[in-house]
């Protein structure tokens, strides 16, 4: 027996981002099987779902969604405060800033593929500025910048057609992610 | 709520199995297509950055150890070291050095050829020359020395 009970007053949009969150979650964790070239290269899977809640419903609800996937994510694969963590991060941080300029380019002329590309290029920049400021301090890490400007392309490129698909797509959107349960 | 799996994610395997799709030409907008090509012109333009920590700015000509002359590799020339046994020519082009001709008998250093990367020795031990190349920057070098 509770004398009292806390009740977290829960929203629709809390609801609704719980559940992208839960998606790009799980994205994260399947990434983390495919085994990687370098440290760092990753198709970035789950910044699909980023991409189409920043178009369906907004900025705010995005960076919910990638912070989320971080910090979660981070958590499931065991990876929480580790160095890789931290490098996730900066990348979040730094394409959510380029998303929150990208979404006012004029829609008549581009996509989500510009938005993702543009928001792969951010996430290489913040992270390989972090790199050098705390994991190699040494310019050498910049050399690497060529291969990871051509990830950053491919993977923004397919993970903004992904993206603009499923947006695209004639979807009625499920009743569960429009209201609560 | 029903289901397991996360609504984001049922929908995005739902598309992948789906069929009524737009081909995917048609999701490209104009402006896309031009930020896709200029991405690609600048991640190409980047490609030279793998190779630049290795390409040398400067020869430096020592005999006996001590430093006689630095040479700046942008403009050809060549310059005479008057060593122990006799004098050693270095040749420099943009870009790289070599010793040109040099007294010792067994010509080791002249046959080592052009010098191109940062660090890149080439010694003439009986006239007691040394040719090496440097790189820009200083203590964060590709190598200590680089023999062939």
């Amino acid at each position: 027996m509770t004398p009292s009970t806390i009740e977290l007053p829960v929203t629709v949009d809390d609801y609704r981002i719980a559940r992208y969150a839960a998606a790009a979650i799980a994205l994260t964790v399947a990434e983390a099987a495919l085994p990687s070239p370098l440290p760092g290269i990753k198709p970035g899977l789950a910044n699909i779902i980023v991409l189409v809640v920043l178009a369906r419903y907004g900025w705010r609800d995005a960076a919910w969604v990638s912070l989320l996937r971080v910090v979660a994510g981070s958590l499931v694969i065991g990876q929480f405060l580790a160095p890789g963590f931290f490098l996730a991060l900066a990348g979040a941080v730094c394409s959510l800033a380029v998303l929150a300029l990208a979404q006012h380019l004029p829609p008549r002329l581009f996509g989500p593929v510009s938005a993702s590309v543009l928001a792969a290029f951010a996430h290489i920049s913040g992270q390989l500025v972090l790199a050098r400021l705390w994991l190699v301090p040494h310019n050498g890490v910049f050399y690497l910048l060529p291969l990871f400007a051509t990830a950053a392309l491919v993977f923004g490129s397919i993970n903004g057609l992904v993206a603009a698909r499923l947006l695209a797509a004639p979807v009625a959107v499920p009743a569960v992610l429009k209201g609560g349960s | 709520m029903k289901g397991t799996v996360p609504g984001g994610l049922r929908e995005l395997l739902a598309h992948a199995a789906g069929a009524s799709h737009a081909p995917w030409r048609t999701l490209l907008k104009p402006g896309d297509w031009a930020l896709l090509l200029a991405a690609g012109v600048l991640v190409a333009a980047s490609y030279p950055l793998l190779w630049r920590g290795g390409t040398a700015d400067r020869a430096i000509v020592k005999r006996d150890g001590q430093v006689v002359t630095e040479l700046a590799l942008n403009v050809a020339r060549k310059y005479e070291v008057t060593g122990a046994i006799g004098t050693t020519v270095i040749e420099v082009q943009p870009g790289r050095a070599r010793v040109l001709s040099d007294p010792g008998p067994r010509q080791y250093c002249v046959q080592q050829g052009w010098l191109k990367r940062a660090n890149a020795v080439a010694i003439c031990a009986p006239n007691h020359v040394t040719l090496q190349l440097s790189g820009r920057g200083g203590q964060n070098e590709t190598y200590d020395t680089l023999n062939y």
